[in-house]
């Protein structure tokens, strides 16, 4: 059975001393080394592969490329499975398990063949109009059903977990497809010394000359191909790139490339695909010409092939058609039939629409057309309509020819538009509209080879030119220079159902319906009718699509269009466009430098940012994060705590001019900061609204340490560089962020002092000063400032003695009966003091909304002044405050609304809302943070916290947002 | 995307963050009045066509204003925000 269909001696990229096995729906076939999943079948007699996206019709493979419509498997690896599966691209291996898919029962006896018994009723539109009535059966009955029945492939319903990759190029010259014409583009592009890429989505270079295999200089075209791959391998300017699909065509020179790295073998360490990020200076589309096929009735039975597909199935795998008939509008048909005829395949007939006069070596049919096929689930014969009568002729295989359209969606991808080209029936590029791509042989729509060389060598030299390479002579090689001749032919008239877009169902009478029904523009009919929506893209289809709908309509095909080409041009797989992205690849992580510590002592991490910080530090006995945060609050307020806050923005100021340039992004006035000082500030966007807040340190005259949040630290460089570059350009400043360069801890407590003692630091410092030292030899920052309302220092080392200091200031707070305390505590701490976060400063609040309208300086400008004047800004603002329950044992929750107490809870009666909650053990109760109109007006009225969400609603007295210690004297004293 | 900072020479748009329209550096004076204020904040032309506006390139750290055209994607000029009073 193996060789029942292999063509002896032939099969250019098979190696018949290296047998393979495979599985196709559990079967076991063999094949050879180099087959692709299509050759092997094919070889093996196995003509149906698939059923069909709508009527569930038995199909098997149309072509031996990436514009395969029909023959669409499913790979099973192990747990995974990959749907909808090019058989033409799929190559053998090993164990490789192919299963067909979109079918009820067995691929011979689909059970929703039934669908092709309904055709009539199936036709384009269907869906729109049949399930609209009664509305509540669409997701209940109809969706689930039409779900069940079309569609193609499936997936695992598993996370796929094999390895993918992503990697960017860059080149002079990116070279598309290596056929004649890009072989010998990459031969003179190579030779002049550009860096060239060479990108073939086929296993190796050749093109259509590993199919047709014509004569160039006097030998077999693969030999030529040989030796060109020969010197561009010799060249190390040369890339080539196999198994990459060109995917989509960007602005400026850049493509995106699929690269199947792996798919050919067993599966293993090496990634299974790569996406190709490629920036090209200037670039050549070789991509060829794709065959159509013809439209006549019954032209989707498993053996109904494309002419090239017949002809690269014999070629390069040495798959056996015969016998054989073909049906072409052109004599590029007709040639496949004498190439064919010569190396022995048995041609039944040659069937041609045209009234030629040629006598062959085989039984030719001019005038004819081919009004019907038999055989169902492989074709057995076809009806010929000729001038004689109707002849009914045994064939294995039936070829179509339809003629050849040049293959460029890539060419449109940034927008420009094709023509009609009605000595080719196809659309072709206009000169100049792809500037920065050349177009070159089929794909330009030059069909013979010796003009695709001359052609592929003169587009290099037009590169070569615009990138100032000079290039050296390229003599171009004897080869066949056939003319071509095509009649505008595309569909049979013979009753009966002719399909048009094989992998979705579409035939001749949809698009003629379509058109009936007013779609008769090009991108309504598409849509109308799902042509060219499937995964193929309608590569081979939409020209004789659109030429049946401008037949329809009476518009002519020029005048008719062709639907936009968009990327990708082959389907790409969301794992290699997203590889690298899964899991912790999805976003950086960034570590402090006590992360390991934290871990060891068991602490939970919250993310903030893209830092990952310790949420509390458990300890023996402790059930949950309360009861651990309610003990780190109490070490704070009664004994010391110590925290990393090194994730706090840090960005260093300097120059002659600093202080002025302070003074214009912060409200309030830093220039009069003493050396020693530190100063709370508050920087608005310059719509008013508050961006940030953070400390200002004077290091020196000319030198000032900004921090800002951690969520806010990248965006408040951003700003800062703004308003410099933008503004004051010419002022004597320089900014640099130094979040990373410093490891800063916070001690906070009444023994804040001891703690720091035992590390040998006598702080002597007032509130709101700082001052250097040196730790054992390491120069350190010590600031004076407090974000728990207790006595508070901060500690900044370089990043590297960051771990060692936070071991011993953990250790000496500890010894101090005080620890670690993590961002649960800190959030409750800052909160019994009416602190604030982005909860509060979230963008839409002012600096008076949140009662520090006095920190903007009347006596000067500053970012964002003029626009917090808008009276919008000033009157009827919501404001800051704080809310206690009225019955201490009931909690709060964050994002409730406040309502008066007797209103309902709608949005008319809506007084403000809940940013931030936090249990409190200082106070004994739940405390909140919200803005509430007129709120600091409203102190001591009792009103009510709605929320929505969890469908809960608490009586909380407005109090001031500073619970603890109002007058600050616990961190000054 | 591809933009050319001045600095760094020709780079993916992976690089630069997009703040807007070059409107923004138009400043009006602190007394220029609340229209011209409005104006300056949020009234914008959404042009086909030529068009400025301000990315920063973020491993520079340079503000560039950038003249490109949204019909064709052509990117006509890109000049360093600080140096255009220069």
């Amino acid at each position: 059975m193996t060789r029942a269909y292999r063509f002896p001696g032939k099969g250019l990229l098979i190696d018949r001393a290296r047998k393979v096995q495979f599985t196709f729906d559990g079967r076991v076939f063999q094949g050879f080394h180099g087959d692709t999943l299509a050759s092997a079948l094919l070889a093996n007699g196995q003509r149906l592969m698939a059923r069909s996206f709508k009527y569930h019709r038995p199909r098997g493979v149309m072509t031996a490329g990436s514009e395969e419509p029909s023959a669409l498997v499913e790979i099973h690896e192990g747990a995974q499975q990959t749907p909808n599966v090019r058989a033409t691209m799929q190559e053998i291996y090993e164990g490789l398990d192919a299963r067909s898919q979109n079918r009820l029962g067995s691929l011979g006896f689909d059970l929703l063949a039934v669908n092709d018994r309904l055709s009539p009723f199936l036709g384009a539109g269907f869906y729109y109009k049949t399930f609209m009535w009664p509305r509540a059966f669409w997701e209940k009955l109809y969706e689930p059903a039409i779900r069940r029945a079309a569609g193609l492939g499936r997936l695992s319903g598993r996370a796929d977990e094999a390895a993918y990759e992503k990697a960017f190029a860059h080149c002079d010259l990116l070279i598309i497809g290596a056929g004649p014409a890009g072989l010998m583009s990459a031969l003179t592009a190579g030779r002049a010394g550009a860096d060239v890429i060479l990108a073939t989505e086929d296993t190796q270079p050749g093109g259509r000359l590993l199919s047709d295999q014509p004569v160039i200089d006097g030998q077999p075209a693969p030999l030529w191909v040989d030796s060109v791959m020969a010197e561009l391998r010799s060249l190390p300017n040369i890339r080539v790139m196999t198994r990459t699909t060109v995917t989509g065509r960007y602005d400026h020179g850049t493509f995106g490339a699929l690269e199947r790295v792996s798919l050919h073998k067993a599966p293993g360490e090496a990634p299974r695909e790569c996406f190709w990020r490629i920036v090209a200076r200037h670039a050549i589309l070789a991509s060829g010409a794709l065959e159509r096929p013809l439209a006549h009735p019954d032209n989707d039975r498993p053996g109904v092939m494309l002419a090239s597909g017949v002809s690269a199935q014999f070629g390069r795998y040495g798959v056996d058609p015969g016998p054989l008939v073909i049906f072409s509008n052109n004599d590029s048909g007709l040639q496949t039939a004498r190439t064919l005829t010569a190396q022995g395949v048995e041609i039944a007939a040659y069937v041609d629409p045209r009234p030629i006069a040629v006598t062959e070596d085989f039984p030719v049919y001019p005038e004819a057309q081919i009004t019907g096929t038999r055989g169902r689930l492989g074709l057995r014969d076809v009806a010929v309509r000729h001038k004689g009568g109707t002849s009914v002729i045994a064939a294995r295989t039936l070829a179509l020819a339809g003629g050849w359209n040049p293959n460029i969606a890539l060419a449109c991808h940034l927008g420009a538009r094709p023509v009609w080209e009605p000595v080719l029936q196809s659309f072709v590029m206009p000169p100049g509209s792809t500037p920065g791509l050349g177009i070159a042989g089929a794909a330009g729509g030059l069909l013979s080879t010796r003009a695709a060389l001359i052609d592929g060598r003169d587009k290099a030299l037009t590169a070569l030119s615009a990138l100032d390479l000079r290039a050296a002579v390229t003599d171009i090689p004897q080869a066949e220079d056939t003319p071509y001749a095509i009649a505008p032919f595309w569909a049979v008239d013979a009753g009966g159902r002719a399909w048009l877009d094989f992998a979705n169902d579409v035939t001749t009478k949809d698009v003629k319906l379509a058109a009936q029904e007013g779609f008769t523009a090009v991108e309504h009919m598409k849509r109308y009718t799902t042509q060219g929506m499937a995964p193929d893209q309608g590569k081979s289809s939409n020209v004789a699509a659109l030429a049946v709908l401008a037949d329809a309509t009476g518009q002519g095909i020029a005048e008719t269009g062709l639907t936009t080409y968009r990327p990708p041009y082959g389907p790409v797989s969301i794992a290699a466009l997203g590889a690298g992205g899964r899991g912790e690849g999805f976003a950086p992580v960034r570590r402090l430098t006590s992360d390991a510590k934290s871990r060891a002592m068991g602490a939970p991490m919250i993310e903030a940012g893209l830092w990952y910080r310790p949420s509390y530090f458990p300890r023996p006995g402790e059930t949950g994060w309360r009861e651990a945060c309610d003990r780190e609050v109490r070490l704070v307020r009664v004994k010391a705590g110590v925290a990393d806050v090194s994730s706090l923005g840090k960005i260093d100021v300097q120059g002659a001019d600093a202080g002025r340039f302070l003074d214009f992004v912060y409200t309030n006035t830093m220039s009069s900061l003493r050396p020693g000082k530190v100063r709370y500030g508050l920087m608005l966007r310059e719509d008013g609204f508050v961006m940030d807040d953070g400390t200002c340190a004077r290091l020196g005259p000319e030198h000032f340490l900004v921090t800002t949040t951690t969520s806010a630290a990248g965006l408040v460089m951003r700003h800062l560089d703004f308003v410099h570059q933008a503004f004051c350009a010419d002022w004597d400043v320089r900014l640099l962020s130094v979040t990373e360069a410093w490891a800063q801890f916070s001690v906070a407590g009444p023994r804040s002092k001891e703690v720091l003692g035992r590390l040998g630091i006598t702080p002597g410092l007032p509130f709101m000063g700082w001052r250097g030292l040196s730790l054992n030899g390491v120069p350190a920052r010590l600031f004076r400032i407090s974000f728990s309302g207790e006595e508070g220092y901060e500690i900044a080392v370089p990043t590297r003695y960051g771990a060692a200091l936070f071991d011993a200031l953990v250790a000496a707070a500890e010894a101090e009966e005080g620890g670690a305390y993590g961002m649960e505590a800190l959030n409750v701490l800052r909160v019994e003091k009416g602190f604030l976060t982005h909860a509060e400063i979230h963008g839409r609040v002012t600096a008076g909304d949140v009662g520090l309208g006095r920190m903007v300086s009347d006596a000067k400008d500053c970012i964002g002044k003029a626009a917090a004047q808008r009276p919008g800004l000033v009157e009827n603002r919501e404001q800051l405050v704080g809310l206690m329950p009225v019955n201490q044992g009931e909690d709060l929750s964050a994002g409730a609304h406040l309502y008066n107490e007797k209103d309902p809870a709608e949005r008319a009666f809506n007084q403000g809302y809940v940013t931030s909650v936090a249990p409190s053990p200082t106070l004994g109760c739940w405390l909140g943070l919200g803005f509430l109109k007129n709120g600091r007006a409203r102190h001591g009225e009792v009103i009510r916290l709605d929320d929505g969400l969890r469908r809960r609603a608490v009586l909380v007295e407005v109090r001031d947002p500073v619970f603890f210690d109002p007058d600050g004297g616990r961190m000054r004293d | 995307m591809r933009l050319s900072c001045p600095c760094c020479g020709p780079r993916d748009r992976r690089e630069f963050t997009y703040y807007g329209a070059a409107d923004y550096l138009d400043r009006p004076a602190p007394d220029a009045g609340l229209d011209a204020w409005d104006s300056y904040l949020h009234l914008r032309d959404n042009p086909a066509g030529p068009t400025r506006d301000l990315w920063y390139h973020d491993p520079c750290q340079s503000w560039l204003q950038v003249e490109r055209d949204t019909v064709t994607h052509a990117i006509h000029s890109v000049a360093p925000v600080a140096g255009r009073r220069a």
